[in-house]
């Protein structure tokens, strides 16, 4: 195996590395609820993309093989990592602050996870929001 | 009859692709039961997701992903010298609110996942109506300056892709 693709491999490696560590690290660090769901949205883009990268060249330079996995990790990470990320958040509105906290919708209805969804506009809106809202806030 | 048969002709198509990539082989029976898949989960999913979203412009939707990747990289950047070099009285998180212009589910839903991507910014909630989305920036001294931002780079984009 050639220096170079070791190298090269290596550094997306510790690129990866250090994103995570850095991600861990403000978790720790920041104070506020809100500011600590900053640390794990990072550390699962840039962190776990340079270990995919790494993967997908090793296999492609070294093994000789392409390998449609991380690929298929990265489309499954950016598909749920802003889901988790909405759904923390929701339950951090939901539990630890008011709607005083918030800046204004600047729209005749605040947010979803205060104020219900206006009934006419429900259906041209999209059918199924409504409906979820009104799960998590149902108990 | 072939809109029954095949309600998201582009859902079907990912999924087929999925199912190759996950097998990590091409073979004529994995193609075979990859299209399977891809007829029976849209048909059978389909109460849930009535209307077609209207998706155009491959160009633009090529530019985007590539925007919305090389933004990930800079601001990964910038939260990290954020997070090790800035002492935590000195850091302003802000709430901002982003009035939207888009209307359809599917756009609003991919705004929301790039602004929630890229490192830095949170999506917290839609309103009630689905008229704005409120955001949670780590750090910032000028909130119009975030909104602003997204509005030109992300939703001026996505208004072309979408509608």
């Amino acid at each position: 195996m050639a220096l170079w693709v070791d190298i090269l491999i290596s550094a997306f490696l510790v690129i990866g590395g250090v994103f995570g560590i850095v991600g861990s690290f403000g978790l720790v660090k920041l104070q506020d609820q809100m500011q600590r769901l900053h640390a794990p949205t990072k550390a699962t883009t840039l962190g776990v993309g340079g270990v995919l990268i790494a993967s997908m060249l090793y296999f492609g330079l070294v093994q000789n093989s392409l390998s449609f996995h991380e690929l298929l990790i990265t489309l499954f990470l950016f598909l749920t990592a802003p889901i988790t990320a909405n759904f923390i958040a929701k339950a951090i509105l939901a539990k630890s602050l008011k709607p005083e906290d918030l800046p204004d919708s600047g729209r005749p209805h605040g947010w979803s996870v205060y104020d219900d969804p206006p009934k006419t506009d429900a259906q041209d809106l999209d059918g199924g929001m409504p409906g979820i809202e009104d799960e998590g806030r149902g108990g | 009859m072939l809109k029954r048969l095949i309600p998201h002709p582009i859902l079907s198509l990912v999924l087929l692709a999925v199912w190759l990539g996950l097998v990590n082989k091409i073979t004529l029976g994995n193609v075979l039961l990859g299209s399977f898949l891809g007829l029976v989960v849209p048909a059978i999913t389909a109460p849930y997701w009535p209307n077609q979203p209207k998706v155009g412009r491959p160009l633009v939707v090529v530019q985007y992903i590539l925007i919305v990747i090389w933004d990930i990289i800079v601001a990964n950047v910038q939260v990290a010298m954020i997070v090790l070099f800035k002492p935590n009285a000195k850091i302003q998180s802000k709430w901002v609110t982003i009035p939207l212009e888009l209307t359809s589910p599917e756009a609003i839903t991919v705004l929301a996942g790039t602004i929630t991507l890229t490192p830095g910014t949170v999506t917290a909630a839609l309103s009630a109506d689905g008229g704005a989305l409120l955001v949670h920036c780590l750090h910032t001294e000028d909130e119009n300056a975030v909104r602003d931002g997204i509005k030109a780079r992300y939703e001026g984009r996505l208004m072309e892709i979408f509608q």
